[in-house]
């Protein structure tokens, strides 16, 4: 995976001087000099006022659906004091400059990827907004001969304390662009002083989405373009020996077809497929020319790989030592001594991101500039793509983000960015890649699938005295040069999750399945197969003790502390803020009340890149497997929350893809090809089949914001499969659940 | 834009606007309206009638439009998202409600769930939770089915309102 090789600490130390003599250490530059349009009302990158005295405030993070275009804009809003009501966005283009040092960020760091938009933005964008603000004021102060501490800023205008005139933003824009940017940013407000952030604010473009105006990477239209589909290698890595496009020209509108080359098996990748690339005047006549295709194709070093076969790895893996990846006090003499033992092994497959816009990229390749439109997580990347297969220097490729329509991860990767450009390249012209649903199911980089393995020891008491965690599986580093083989382990296990560090004796392996299937980041990677697992086995020990599930888990995750926390999320993990969500959703769910036979209750919590999550459900299980979700209590701790609407929306769709994904998701493998091809057989689930009502708790604390993408998953599977556990007594080990309930019942 | 339509001897109308194709007419109308007629509004997402991105109106029942040839809406009236509401600047009760109720996360699969929504209020005012689910098909990957439910009983009350 192309990831971001800006560093988005170099920023801070170096992105404005190098974008042309910006103060040090203040992210943005505000000089009109340094804005990129002439507008007259532009001050700095970020902030325009136009005539009117509205708001044109830039989004420079990729919009997936996470909400960043609204959450984001609230930061500068509430600094530049300006009204809600009288601000619109616009997207800004990736922004990066070359420097001695390698490239750096124009506008702050640009991507979206581990739930740290919000994050890393929660100073700076602040910071923007109040420097825009404080030019105005100076520029206020200036026409009324009156000290800056006379004048304050509110709702779009600046008002004099002196003699009681004011002038509105837009008659002092032009002012206020001209003047030197403050050495350092000003003073950011207290906390208690906001009036915006923390205030429900709705999506900020949906008019535009409710209308069918908003526009994806897939509506992109330019002069002179082409469309183009490829046809890619059926099965994993397998190669072109020839093909016959005689049929394929018959069809009115082919213009061009030819065959665009994939990597070698296993090494470093540019996109994921050999194939056969046809181009058209219309994105339908590429399609039907596309079906007209004969190709022979080589056979797949993979051929003999099946769900089966990995299976069968990773059995045979496990009985196996694995790599010790962290190893507290002395966990076999713990184990051996303990009064009694449980162990288990669970089950994760291969999943798809399947964002509903189909992957596609417009590219307009030219002599020394290259021009990309693409829904993309990674900006940067698809810049880095482009250069890396036309040689043309970075910062004369142009990126420019589209709405995405979907990320879950699939769009951290720039292989149909790759594939665009290789196609624009090749017939002279711009052209717009467009994947079918079927390419997109059959080719991706899918979560990875994995059998985990957990023994616990119990003292007499049903205290947890020794705990290991061994996992066989693929890891979603996939063909990184980068990346030594001995820290594969870390994209799969994240050593300092829970219950490390709380439980003394403790052990966590991995063990390395080799696999054809592509992998990658898909939302919340790791922690959604961890929390399953982790979450399952912590009642599975419960029960074995003797102990109610909660219970247990609030005396292992015990007082309020910092923990520390190497990983993605860290540097800290609190435990007791899950035991805060926990007893929180249990109250709530009525968690200790007696229920009819057939219904009962399962919890589970997790810390997720900084956000803490809690699930509570309650299931009726009928006596021939039939599942009924009768509430579903979910609860989430994100820090200081910027936005409870958005918020509230991350948490109910993050429920609703843990519903679907464990309820029936699953990619399975045969002779080294995905067998799944399209939304008949890869069942996202459909509203019907989605619990009606998700209760949503938000839970401020401290003071800072962690992101929400993605925390509200991981605990949803083993909150299901707890209930569905105490309900009737079924422990679901392996996902999707599927037609397990009626195959063990009935 | 004023074009004709015409396959074989047939026309047909979008968003009230006669219009004109010359391909082949067992083309998907979603293509002819996304890059002949150049309404962008209406989604590509599987190609095989499951997602329902494609979702438009053929004299007023929804249809998944990727699915549906150009010659089958032949000598009828197509409506997209672009033309459902009245005016630019009063909206169909159904995009009201969507608003009001903050459903589009990415927003790619709203136009057509707003479409199903539309037809689902048109032929039934007051749905309730059962004949939401067996009339909303269309698939949101972000999850937004519990808002989307809440719209639709809020589009109910404001189309009960007259708005």
């Amino acid at each position: 995976m192309s990831a971001v090789m800006i560093s988005r600490r170099n920023f801070l130390v170096t992105g404005l001087t190098a974008a042309g003599g910006f103060a040090v250490g203040l992210p943005l530059g505000l000089g009109s000099a340094q804005a990129d349009s002439a507008s007259a009302g532009k001050i700095g990158f970020y902030v325009e006022v136009r005539p009117d005295n509205s708001f044109v405030l830039g989004t420079a993070q990729p919009e997936i659906g996470q909400g960043v275009r609204t959450s984001l804009t609230m930061l500068i809003a509430e600094e530049l004091e300006v009204p809600w009501e009288r601000v619109s966005i616009e997207p800004m283009p990736l922004g990066i400059v070359k420097t001695a040092d390698g490239y750096t960020w124009k506008y702050g760091g640009q991507g979206a990827g581990g739930s740290t938009s919000v994050t890393d933005a929660w100073e700076f964008l602040r910071q923007v907004g109040a420097t825009a603000r404080e030019m105005l004021v100076t520029a206020a102060a200036q026409r009324w001969s009156v000290p800056v501490g006379r004048c304050h800023a509110e709702a779009g205008y600046v008002l004099c304390d002196d003699n009681g005139q004011r002038f509105s933003y837009a008659e002092l824009a032009a002012d206020a662009a001209a003047l030197p940017q403050p050495e350092e940013p000003p003073a950011l407000k207290p906390q208690s002083e906001f009036s915006l952030v923390g205030t429900p604010r709705n999506t900020i473009d949906a008019r535009d989405i409710v209308t069918g105006k908003a526009r994806y990477g897939i509506d992109t239209e330019m002069p002179g373009m082409r469309y183009a589909v490829i046809q890619r290698a059926p099965q994993l890595d397998a190669k072109v020996v020839s093909y016959d496009d005689r049929e394929v020209r018959q069809v009115p509108g082919v213009v061009d077809v030819f065959k665009i080359d994939g990597p070698e098996p296993g090494a470093p990748y540019h996109i994921l497929a050999e194939g056969v690339a046809v181009v058209a005047t219309s994105q339908w006549a590429a399609f039907e020319g596309r079906r007209k295709l004969r190709i022979e194709w080589t056979e797949s070093p993979w051929k003999d790989e099946s769900t089966e076969t990995f299976w069968a790895q990773t059995a045979e893996l496990l009985s196996g030592e694995g790599q010790v990846v962290r190893d507290d006090g002395d966990f076999v003499g713990a184990l051996s001594a303990a009064d009694k033992t449980v162990e288990a092994r669970y089950q994760v497959p291969y999943v798809n991101h399947a964002p509903l816009e189909p992957q596609n990229c417009y590219a307009d390749v030219r002599e020394d500039s290259v021009h990309i439109i693409a829904p993309t997580q990674s900006p940067s990347g698809s810049n880095r793509a482009a250069h890396t297969i036309t040689g043309i220097d970075r910062e004369k490729i142009r990126v420019d983000m589209t709405r995405v329509g979907g990320g879950f991860g699939r769009r951290l990767t720039n292989d149909y960015t790759a594939e665009a450009v290789l196609i624009s390249q090749k017939i002279g012209a711009p052209v717009k890649l467009v994947w079918s649903r079927e390419d997109d199911v059959q080719h991706d980089f899918y979560r990875p699938s994995g059998e985990h393995e957990f023994k616990a020891g119990l003292s007499a008491d049903g205290k947890v005295t020794a705990w290991t965690h061994r996992l066989a599986s693929a890891s979603k580093y996939y063909r990184r040069e980068n990346v030594a083989p001995e820290d594969m382990y870390g994209a799969e296990m994240y050593i300092d999750d829970f219950p490390a560090g709380i439980v003394d004796n403790l052990r966590i392996e991995w063990l390395a399945v080799t696999s054809g299937v592509p992998r990658g980041s898909w939302r919340a990677p790791a922690h959604t197969a961890n929390a399953f697992t982790v979450q399952s086995f912590i009642d599975e020990v419960a029960h074995a003790a003797g102990r109610d599930p909660l219970e247990l888990r609030l005396e292992l995750y015990g007082d309020n502390r910092e923990l520390p926390y190497g990983q993605h999320g860290g540097p800290t993990f609190n435990p007791w803020r899950l035991s805060r969500l926990l007893k929180h959703v249990a109250k709530e769910i009525d968690y200790g009340a007696e229920r009819p036979k057939g219904r009962a209750v399962g919890i589970a919590s997790h810390f997720t890149f900084g956000g803490y999550a809690a699930h509570a459900l309650e299931v009726e299980v009928g006596s021939q497997g039939e599942l009924d979700i009768r509430r579903v209590v979910a609860a989430v701790d994100c820090g200081v929350v910027v936005n409870p609407r958005g918020v509230e929306a991350q948490l109910q769709g993050g429920t609703i893809d843990g519903f679907s994904t464990a309820l029936n998701l699953e990619i399975t493998v045969d002779q080294g090809r995905i067998q799944q091809s399209n939304f008949h057989d890869y069942r996202i689930a459909r509203m019907a089949e989605i619990p009606r009502n998700i209760e949503c708790h938000i839970l401020p604390y401290g003071d800072t914001p962690t992101g929400m993408g993605e925390m509200g998953i991981p605990t949803v599977a083993p909150a299901l499969t707890n209930a569905i556990y105490n309900a009737c007594g079924v422990r679901i080990r392996k996902l999707p659940i599927a037609d397990q309930l009626a195959k063990q019942l009935s | 834009m004023i074009s004709i339509y015409s396959c074989g001897m047939e026309t047909f109308s979008v968003n009230g606007q006669p219009a004109e194709f010359e391909g082949d007419p067992a083309t998907p109308l979603l293509w002819v309206i996304r890059d002949h007629i150049g309404l962008k509004g209406t989604k590509f997402g599987c190609g095989i009638g499951q997602c329902g991105a494609c979702t438009v109106h053929i004299d007023g029942r929804a249809v998944r439009s990727c699915m549906t040839p150009v010659s089958g809406a032949a000598g009828k009236s197509v409506t997209t998202i672009e033309g459902l509401a009245p005016s630019e600047e009063k909206l169909h009760p159904v995009q009201l409600a969507w608003l009001e109720m903050d459903v589009p996360q990415c927003g790619y699969c709203q136009a057509g769930q707003i479409m199903a929504a539309a037809e689902l209020i048109a032929s039934n005012p007051a749905p309730d939770d059962d004949a939401i689910d067996q009339h909303m098909t269309n698939i949101c990957r972000c999850g937004t089915y519990t808002r989307i439910r809440k719209a639709i009983h809020r589009a109910s009350e404001l189309s009960a309102e007259g708005s």
